[in-house]
Parts: structure tokens; sequence; C-alpha cells
């Protein structure tokens, strides 16, 4: 099949994992895969995202597929009902907001510069090499090391469900493809 | 005339449990998947020949490869 430019972007997603561990000012870069995926959603009203650009899927596809990671058994049935994918993007939404509200604190100098990476919602990486002080507010970086963490432990979940069932397992609870599903679906409803 | 009775194989798309991620059309040798608004996989039931493509690599396994009477 032929190969288009959008099949690369798997580099990008591995090119932007690499340049947080050098420099996590970088990790602002990954606004774009939850920006793009909504305008692609809330404007066109489609998942053109995930079904053409995702790096981060096409990353798991190759890492399963071509060099043959993943034993590509089907995901257990509870991982593809709605009650888990819609409770995973709930779930999401919350960490994230405790991260903003980690910032906003750093922002507002209630809270000093954490230089860690958060794995997992849980495990404190020291990351302190990969901050050399910036010309912003500290506040910037907090972002940097919490969105860093956030794009770093959905590659790990995604990572480890792409070794146990099929490559793009992680296709099947992300959620931004969860999130830009409902956006189509309530869309589509709004057309009808 | 009498008219025999064929069987093909055709992909189904279980709906309600599709993610519509997108990956069986870019798999489908035919372009017989479409992703209907951002919601949904669609097979075009008289392009599909049925290879199975999409079937092994959905990764929610919602799509069926099934007989059908032509």
């Amino acid at each position: 099949m032929k190969k288009h430019w959008h099949d690369y972007l798997w580099i990008l997603s591995l090119t932007y994992l690499l340049l947080g561990f050098f420099n996590i000012l970088f990790a602002w870069l990954g606004l774009l895969c939850f920006f793009i995926p909504l305008l692609f959603a809330g404007i066109g009203g489609n998942k053109g995202y995930c079904n053409r650009y995702c790096g981060r899927g096409q990353l798991f596809g190759l890492l399963g597929g071509r060099f043959g990671l993943s034993r590509k058994k089907d995901v257990p049935g509870w991982m593809k009902s709605k009650g888990f994918r819609y409770g995973f993007l709930i779930f999401f939404f919350i960490m994230f907001f405790q991260m903003l509200w980690n910032t906003y604190l750093v922002f507002a100098g209630a809270k000093s510069l954490g230089q860690a990476v958060t794995l997992l919602w849980t495990f404190k990486l020291p990351w302190h090499w990969a901050y050399h002080g910036t010309l912003f507010h500290a506040g910037v970086a907090q972002f940097a090391f919490g969105f860093y963490s956030v794009m770093l432990t959905s590659t790990v979940l995604g990572f480890f469900t792409m070794l146990l069932f099929k490559p793009r397992s992680w296709c099947v609870y992300c959620p931004m493809g969860t999130m830009t599903q409902l956006i189509c679906k309530l869309k589509n409803k709004e057309v009808q | 005339m009498e008219t025999t009775a064929r069987k093909k194989r055709k992909a189904f798309v279980e709906e309600h449990t599709c993610v519509a991620c997108g990956c069986c059309v870019k798999v489908c040798p035919m372009k017989a998947i479409q992703i209907w608004k951002g919601t949904v996989a669609k097979v075009d039931q008289t392009t599909c020949v049925g290879c199975g493509k999409c079937a092994r690599e959905c990764p929610a396994s919602v799509i069926e490869i099934r007989e059908v009477t032509v």
C-alpha cells in the first residue's frame, strides 16, 4: 500500500518523548495532540486525527506489528465497554485538572517548582536534568513537567496494552479518541 | 432459468462498540471501509471481499467476517 507523509508521524511522537528527556519545555508541543483532534472533531465533525495523523497510534502499530512485540490478542470485553472508556476519560480529566491546579499554585507562588515527572499518577521520577532554568515563570516549567507526565503515562499504558493485546489497543480507551468520538456523535445528532 | 445462491465472505462491524479509530480503513485493500462522521466504521458490502484484514487489525476486535448468501 502506498505510503503518505502522514504515515511517518510516529517519528514526531518518538522525537517528542526524547526531547522531553533533554529539555522539559518541549513538553508544551504535546498540546498539539490535544488541540488538533479537538479541532477535527469540533469543526470538521470527524476523527481525522485518529484516522490519519495520530503518531502515537502509528508508533504502537509499528512496535506491535512490524517489530512483533504484541501478542495480538483481543482486548478484554470490559476494556471496550462504554463504562470503562468514559470512566477512564473522566479519570483522565480529573488528573489533568489536578495538574493544571498544581501549575496554578506555582504561578501564584504558593508552591515551588517540582522538577519531577509523575508516572501513572503515582510514581515521582526525578527529571531535574531536563530543566535548565527559563526566561519564563517557573509555572511554565511546572506545566511542562505535568504535561510530560500525562504524555509519558499514556505512552507507558499504551505500550503495556500493546504488548498484552493488539498493537493499537490504546486506541480503544484513549481519552482523546473517546472524547472526539463523543463530540462527533453529539455534532451528528445536532445535524439530524 | 434457475439461479444458484452463492456464499460470499463479508466484514460486519459491531457498531455500538466501534471506537472509530480508523485502523480498519488503513488496511482495507479494497477501500471498502469508511469512518462515518467520526462515529463508526461502515463497510461497503458491495466492495468488501471478506479478506479479513480489517478484523485482524481492529484493536477492539469488533469486526467479524461472516458468510452471506448473495
